[in-house]
């Protein structure tokens, strides 16, 4: 599964997205309500379990959680630093 | 306090109401007034009561006549100021024959016609049918402490008290879950009237009185909510005048709720101000003995017994508690969803059914409590967040505005500074509308209204295009923008729920289910007018809520209690229906098959968020606000399918014999 894949299936199963509802990855997750303040802390402790990263809290900002292509997009970054 | 319904045919081919559908719908309202019932058959109208005494036990039998039994009556609730109007009915000559409040309530509506409503200082729901005219009146407070709903169906128009009232005394009325009350509850909490849960189904609004004649229908605001135009001098007096007259205008108010009754009156104590405040009032309105009551919680994060036993304990009074825990909630919550008759999206009615079986099993049959003094007097953290939230707005780029915020929401400080930017994106939004109606409320509907992604694509399709909030805010009374920002969100916070659900399903039903009558002197009506007519820095004086309130409690509470930060009421939600304990009722509403039959949300979805809950709650994580919230409006939701539309639970056994609590009235020929 790819980056982005897996980050949709985790962003629709955690967050109950119905299958009827398509997620396009630019989708503003934060201005539809389907990542809230507390969701972003969820998504952050998915991304650390799952890609073995660690997010800093400077980096719990908008601009890399805001849609699933951001979230893949910092994963990937995150992980090609760590490797 | 009382139980009313009725049942009129608005056209000659109609069948006019039958005794048996009457009774049927006094068996459906027996807890609402259980000391004694009656119905009349009056020709092509009906009318039906149960009585809870507390005014008069012997003069009071309803439904009530006049003279000539030209207008009949049934009423539910109290009109405080009875006593008054009555010598003012005796100086224009009308004469009485009992001591009865119901009494004055039909003579002033002869004396006065409609225009007596408006002179009711009080909490009331009632039905005038007058037989020459053919005309029916129905009323409600100004507020809407008390409920009335409307059903027209086969020509032929039913009212109660209850929705399920009306669902009793005919069958044949078509039960189904309205999409767009669906779609308010997750958007507003709550369903707004004159919308119900059920199509077909309308509430009246509060301060409204409709009447019907066979020439058609008319409804007419009697009074409605309303504040000074900015700027202008509404109250002419300093802080300190307002205090004195705060003061006073709540002992006059607490003493008529207390002293207008034939019973003993209590009140509740939940710890926080407002109710502490009314204890004390009242305790020094009365030499009798004095039962308060509180509802304690086994989980320390939501309990209060601290505070409610020092003010028990500083005004001596007869003090009574329960302890509430996640299984009491998980047990009486498909009770608390028949009583209110709509989805809710927190438990926390639930507490206040059990503590309503604690006062009526202390032999109470009334209770003084301290709602209402959020929304006159500016209590709430929105409220606050808003006046934030607009002084930040006025300059967008500062860094240093929205860290006001952390003096509302105290996590927020103590959250690393960049989770605190996420706060303020959130925060943050909007902030070039902060000129515009339903600013305050935006964060709040923005939130609720993301569940929606849980409703199924039927559901969907049924709600199409309507928009909830452009609804609300395209009726807003026109003088709403000359209002200061706080009036304005005030207003909006009495509209969408004050009545909606606080005086319902957290108030009225949670108290009626025990047959208790709640009074609530903060919605004294001079009280309300007095407070509205304050300009806002009295209330939330820079951002110290109920600031008037607060000094005018001064002797009065306990320090401890004034000085201590406000606790929004609420109770433990979804983790009492998750886990092992888990209540059998949860995981039935829960079925892919009950979530398909019911409609309103996608079954997989739903599956999702059970098992998301059950996951966090196993590994002893707490749910967040949103997941709380879903999970606690999809179970009310599917329990509200299961009792109303499918009629699964056990209906209360229907006892059809005269008895001798009942009257039975039969005119107009009709055999009895």
């Amino acid at each position: 599964m790819t980056t982005i894949d897996a980050v949709r299936s985790f962003i629709v199963t955690n967050f109950y997205v119905p299958e009827t509802i398509v997620l396009t990855d630019d989708v503003s997750l934060l201005e539809l309500g389907i990542v809230d303040s507390t969701g972003v802390l969820e998504v952050t402790a998915f991304l650390e379990s799952e890609y073995g990263i660690e997010v800093a809290d400077h980096e719990i900002v908008p601009a890399n959680m805001d849609s699933i292509r951001a979230i893949a997009a910092f994963v990937e970054v995150k992980a090609a630093r760590a490797a | 306090m009382c139980g009313i319904g009725g049942i009129v045919a608005l056209r000659d081919e109609a069948c006019g109401p039958t005794r048996t559908q009457l009774l049927r719908m006094t068996s459906a309202l027996r807890h609402r007034g259980p000391d004694q019932s009656g119905v009349a058959t009056l020709g092509r109208a009906g009318l039906a009561h149960t009585r809870l005494s507390i005014i008069d036990h012997a003069g009071g039998r309803q439904p009530y006549t006049n003279d000539d039994s030209s207008m009949w009556l049934v009423y539910n609730g109290e009109v405080f100021n009875y006593l008054e109007l009555r010598d003012e009915l005796r100086s224009l000559g009308r004469r009485f024959r009992s001591e009865s409040d119901t009494e004055v309530v039909l003579r002033a509506y002869e004396h006065w016609g409609e225009a007596a409503f408006e002179r009711f200082n009080g909490q009331f729901a009632l039905a005038i049918w007058d037989r020459r005219r053919e005309k029916l009146v129905l009323a409600r407070d100004r507020l809407g402490v008390r409920p009335l709903y409307v059903c027209e169906h086969a020509g032929r128009l039913t009212f109660a008290s209850e929705i399920k009232a009306i669902f009793a005394s005919d069958p044949s009325i078509p039960r189904a879950l309205d999409p767009i009350a669906i779609d308010q509850t997750f958007t507003f909490w709550t369903v707004l009237a004159p919308r119900t849960a059920f199509a077909g189904i309308e509430e009246l609004r509060p301060g409204h009185v409709r009447s019907i004649t066979p020439q058609g229908t008319r409804d007419r605001a009697y009074w409605a909510m309303r504040y000074p135009s900015d700027g202008s001098s509404a109250y002419a007096g300093s802080l300190e005048d307002a205090v004195e007259e705060v003061r006073a205008e709540l002992a006059r108010a607490t003493r008529l709720r207390m002293l207008r009754a034939d019973v003993p009156v209590g009140a509740y104590v939940s710890g926080g101000l407002d109710s502490s405040l009314i204890a004390a009032l009242a305790r020094r309105a009365t030499n009798a003995r004095f039962a308060t009551f509180s509802v304690r919680f086994d989980d320390p994060e939501y309990d209060e017994t601290r505070y409610q036993r020092l003010v028990a304990a500083e005004l001596g009074t007869d003090h009574h508690e329960i302890v509430v825990g996640r299984a009491d909630i998980a047990r009486v919550f498909p009770d608390v969803v028949e009583h209110a008759e709509r989805p809710v999206l927190r438990t926390a009615p639930a507490p206040l059914l059990l503590l309503s079986r604690l006062v009526r099993d202390a032999g109470i049959k009334v209770v003084l409590t301290g709602e209402g003094a959020d929304e006159t007097f500016a209590g709430y953290d929105l409220f606050r967040e808003a006046k934030v939230r607009r002084f930040w707005a006025r300059r967008p780029s500062s860094r240093l505005r929205p860290r006001l915020l952390q003096r509302i929401y105290p996590y927020l400080s103590r959250s690393p500074v960049e989770r605190a930017a996420m706060a303020e994106e959130f925060f943050g939004r909007g902030l070039d509308r902060a000129r515009l109606p339903g600013f305050a409320h935006e964060t709040r509907w923005r939130t609720t209204t993301s569940l929606k992604r849980l409703f199924s694509r039927s559901m969907r399709a049924a709600v199409g295009s309507h928009d909830s909030v452009g609804e609300l805010l395209g009726e807003l009374p026109p003088e709403l923008s000359t209002w200061s920002p706080l009036a304005q969100d005030q207003w909006m916070e009495v509209r969408t729920l004050l009545s909606a659900y606080l005086l319902s399903a957290q108030g009225d039903r949670m108290l009626m289910a025990s047959s208790v009558e709640g009074r609530f002197p903060f919605l004294d009506a001079r009280l309300v007018e007095l407070a509205n007519r304050l300009p806002p820095s009295f209330k939330l004086r820079v951002l110290d809520e109920k600031h008037v309130l607060k000094r005018a409690s001064a002797g009065l509470v306990p320090p401890e209690v004034i000085a201590r930060t406000k606790q929004p009421y609420r109770a433990p939600d979804a983790e009492s229906f998750l886990g092992p304990e888990a209540p059998e009722w949860a995981l039935e509403v829960l079925r892919e098959r009950a979530v398909v039959a019911a409609g309103v949300f996608d079954p997989g979805a739903v599956a999702q968020l059970h098992a998301k809950c059950t996951r966090q709650v196993a590994s002893g994580k707490v749910l967040s606000n949103t997941d709380n919230m879903a999970l606690v409006g999809v179970l009310s939701t599917q329990l509200l399918h299961q009792t109303f539309i499918e009629q699964r639970r056990e209906p209360p056994a229907f006892d059809l014999r005269d008895d001798a609590r009942s009257t039975n009235v039969t005119t107009n020929g009709e055999s009895p």
